[in-house]
């Protein structure tokens, strides 16, 4: 019996019809459009002004504050302007943007294929490193790497846990990568380790990915504290309180970091990530996106420019199909709708997938049955439906105390209800109306 | 039989007597003082409970109206001059002259001004769909169209036209509790003076983006050109982030801004047509 989380879950259709495509580099594009906040917390300020000349990695714009990241530039070119441009949500942000001439990089940056894996950096070179090359969660939710790479004072850390699930559907970046940078994750792993100074560290990996699963423990017996652990597949075992629940059976209490059971997640990517900043010097530049879609003539796994539009992904994996719906970025279950291609690829885009018709359109809501599948479905013990009616009252108290926050809007009771209630929808509401209530009241 | 009856009625008479007598000396000793002319003024005022007053209710409104030196800042829209008239009456004051209001929708983005770039299906209700994404236009700030300010109105006075996917306001009924303005996720709905022949002249656009951008999303926006203002001579029209405002304070109704607007973002509602331009133009030669 393979382990999972306990409380809740579904199981949709996996449809990861880009698993077998080998990561290809998408070619650079020939201007990209660079959003200064691309993470959760402050956005960065811009450092260089229209006319300037800047080489592949080097900083356009620099962090404000703890809670915040370095943006890199991803070409080499000139800064055609800054100004504000549509991103993935439609609502226009402070961007960067570069007409590309040639692919310079900046001379710092190691761009050999060799894995490196003596770490000479210490602990606190480590963190600042990550920090300066802007290293950010590459699982979608894109917090500044830094800030949980460093153990607050107080608190201790005994294990760290690498994310390798992968449980939205279609997307298979994290799973490319696990089969084809096993060696550079694994060191990323023990760079990881020695900045929270942990010894052990587990990659829980899904077990409808037996390649990884194979090729990440076979590489493991070389790197020592780093064990591989398969799980059954169940939706949201990407989830931070589920994977923790799943592979060392500790509960994160409601409102609290996974820090307060001593363990920290970082994903997969993210650790490839911190490899490439520490070993080679490498800012995150670029990522691997999944493009995938029923229709679409190729899906595909690229390796993408921070900045490249979305248009270009598209047209490269062959072009949006006829019947296309809706095209989202991230997973089907968590993403977003886009509303035009032309947006550039960021930090936290995981995947971009074209929906048909047939997959996109949303029932019609009916009324609630009562039949509670929504909160079975709730791997956060939470009550979707009595969620959704006290948001819609906007009953802000009674909203806290039914743990309204603790929701992590993976979408779940969404994807079972039969009334096709857009749960979900309201719940987001609710979080936004009880959050202003809380910070109001701590800033009295 | 009869002294059953009998018993019955004394008995019970007396227990009413006694408990009559227990509650009379309660109410005596915990009696709490309330002013009686909080409910004359409550009586006075219209009894929507709206809250357009900033109160929780009318009652609410008028121990307010009671406790307070004067009557500056306390206004119920709904009943207007009239109300406060009377209000003042009954507690012997002055009510200030306040100005009638009415609500007006800063927002022309029609499917025929503005064309759809993407559909929505998401929950059906504005602040969700604001937070979401910024709208089935290229316009980022315009109107959703999913009548969350209809469902907030209380007095019938708004109602979503089909045709050009934009909330209405009915003047008669708009009593300006501000209940659509605070329900707008958008800030598009904004409480304007209202004049005589419920004349208006207002900047029909809140888009903040430069000219270029905010011209491709919407035929009508507003530009931030600042052609209105050079000709205002009442300083009632300031520009920030690319839009212009009227101040209806300050508007004296010149009609002079709006046919200078190159894109028709200024509206004027209700006035008697201009006259033909050649017309003028031949008196002057006269």
């Amino acid at each position: 019996m393979l382990k999972t989380f306990p409380k809740g879950g579904v199981h949709p259709p996996e449809n990861k019809l880009s698993s077998v495509s080998p990561v290809e580099v998408l070619p650079t594009p020939q201007q990209v459009v660079i959003p200064v906040s691309q993470h959760i917390g402050a956005p960065a300020s811009p450092v260089v002004k229209k006319g300037d000349m800047v080489k592949a990695g080097e900083v356009i714009a620099t962090g404000q504050g703890f809670v915040s990241a370095n943006i890199h530039s991803s070409v080499s070119g000139k800064v055609l302007k800054i100004d504000k441009m549509p991103d993935s949500t439609g609502y226009k942000q402070l961007s960067v943007i570069i007409d590309v001439e040639g692919d310079e990089w900046d001379p710092a940056i190691d761009r050999s294929e060799t894995v490196v894996r003596e770490i000479s950096l210490s602990a606190e070179e480590i963190v600042k490193r990550c920090n300066a090359m802007g290293i950010v969660g590459m699982g979608g939710a894109t917090f500044p790497s830094h800030v949980k790479l460093s153990v607050p004072p107080g608190k201790k850390c005994d294990i760290l846990i690498i994310n390798g699930v992968e449980c939205e559907p279609y997307l298979t970046s994290d799973h490319r990568i696990m089969i084809e940078r096993g060696e550079e994750l694994l060191t990323g792993v023990t760079i990881i380790m020695k900045a929270l100074g942990v010894e052990r560290a587990i990659i829980g990996i899904e077990n409808n990915k037996p390649d990884a699963i194979e090729n990440l423990t076979s590489l493991a017996a070389a790197f020592s504290g780093i064990s591989v652990q398969p799980l059954s597949v169940k939706y949201p075992q990407g989830g931070e309180k589920q994977l923790i629940r799943a592979l060392i059976k500790r509960e994160v209490p409601s409102g609290k970091l996974p820090i307060e059971v001593g363990t920290v997640v970082h994903n997969v990517g993210t650790a490839v990530a911190v490899y490439e900043a520490v070993q080679k010097n490498k800012p995150l530049i670029e990522r691997v996106v999944t493009v995938t879609g029923k229709d679409l003539a190729r899906p595909c796994n690229l390796l993408v420019r921070i900045g490249t539009p979305v248009a270009d992904l598209i047209n490269f994996a062959g072009g949006i199909p006829e019947s296309t719906a809706k095209i989202v970025n991230g997973g089907p279950m968590m993403g977003k709708a886009i509303s035009t291609p032309e947006v550039p690829v960021t930090k936290g885009t995981s995947g971009i997938i074209l929906f048909t018709e047939e997959e996109a359109v949303r029932n019609p809501s009916g009324p609630c049955i009562r039949c509670g599948k929504c909160i079975t479905a709730c791997a956060m013990g939470l009550e979707p439906f009595l969620l959704m009616t006290l948001a819609s009252r906007a009953l802000t108290e009674r909203m806290e105390k039914e743990r309204i926050m603790d929701c992590m809007e993976c979408g779940s009771c969404s994807y079972i209800c039969p009334a096709s209630r857009p749960l979900l929808d309201y719940i987001r509401l609710g979080k936004q109306l009880t959050g202003k209530v809380i910070r109001e009241r701590s800033h009295k | 039989m009869s002294s059953t009856v009998l018993i019955t009625i004394i008995s019970l008479s007396t227990l009413g007597l006694l408990a009559a007598i227990v509650l009379f000396f309660v109410a005596r000793k915990f009696k709490v003082y309330e002013d009686p002319r909080i409910d004359q003024v409550e009586e006075a005022l219209p009894g929507a409970n709206c809250g357009g007053c900033g109160f929780a209710g009318c009652r609410n409104f008028a121990e307010a109206l009671v406790k307070a030196e004067s009557f500056e800042g306390l206004n119920c829209p709904v009943g207007g001059s009239d109300t406060m008239k009377s209000a003042a009456e009954i507690l012997g004051r002055v009510a200030p002259e306040v100005e009638p209001r009415v609500a007006v929708v800063r927002c022309n983005g029609t499917p025929e001004h503005s064309p759809r770039t993407n559909s929505y299906d998401g929950a059906p209700n504005c602040t969700i769909a604001h937070s979401v994404y910024g709208g089935e236009t290229g316009c980022s700030y315009g109107c959703l169209g999913l009548g969350e300010c209809v469902d907030a109105c209380d007095f019938d006075a708004m109602y979503m036209d089909s045709v050009t996917e934009l909330p209405v306001i009915i003047d008669d009924n708009c009593v300006a509790c501000g209940a659509c303005v605070r329900a707008c996720p958008r800030d598009i709905i904004e409480l304007r003076k209202k004049s005589k022949k419920e004349r208006k002249i207002y900047v029909c656009c809140v888009n903040e983006d430069k000219g270029g951008p905010a011209r491709k999303a919407c035929k009508v926006a507003c530009i931030g050109c600042g052609k209105c203002q050079q000709v205002c001579e009442f300083d009632a029209i300031t520009i920030a982030n690319n839009l212009a405002f009227i101040d209806s304070d300050k508007c004296k109704f010149c009609r002079k801004c709006e046919p200078v607007c190159p894109t028709g973002a200024i509206l004027e509602l209700n006035f008697p047509p201009r006259k033909p331009k050649e017309e003028k133009e031949a008196k002057v030669e006269a």
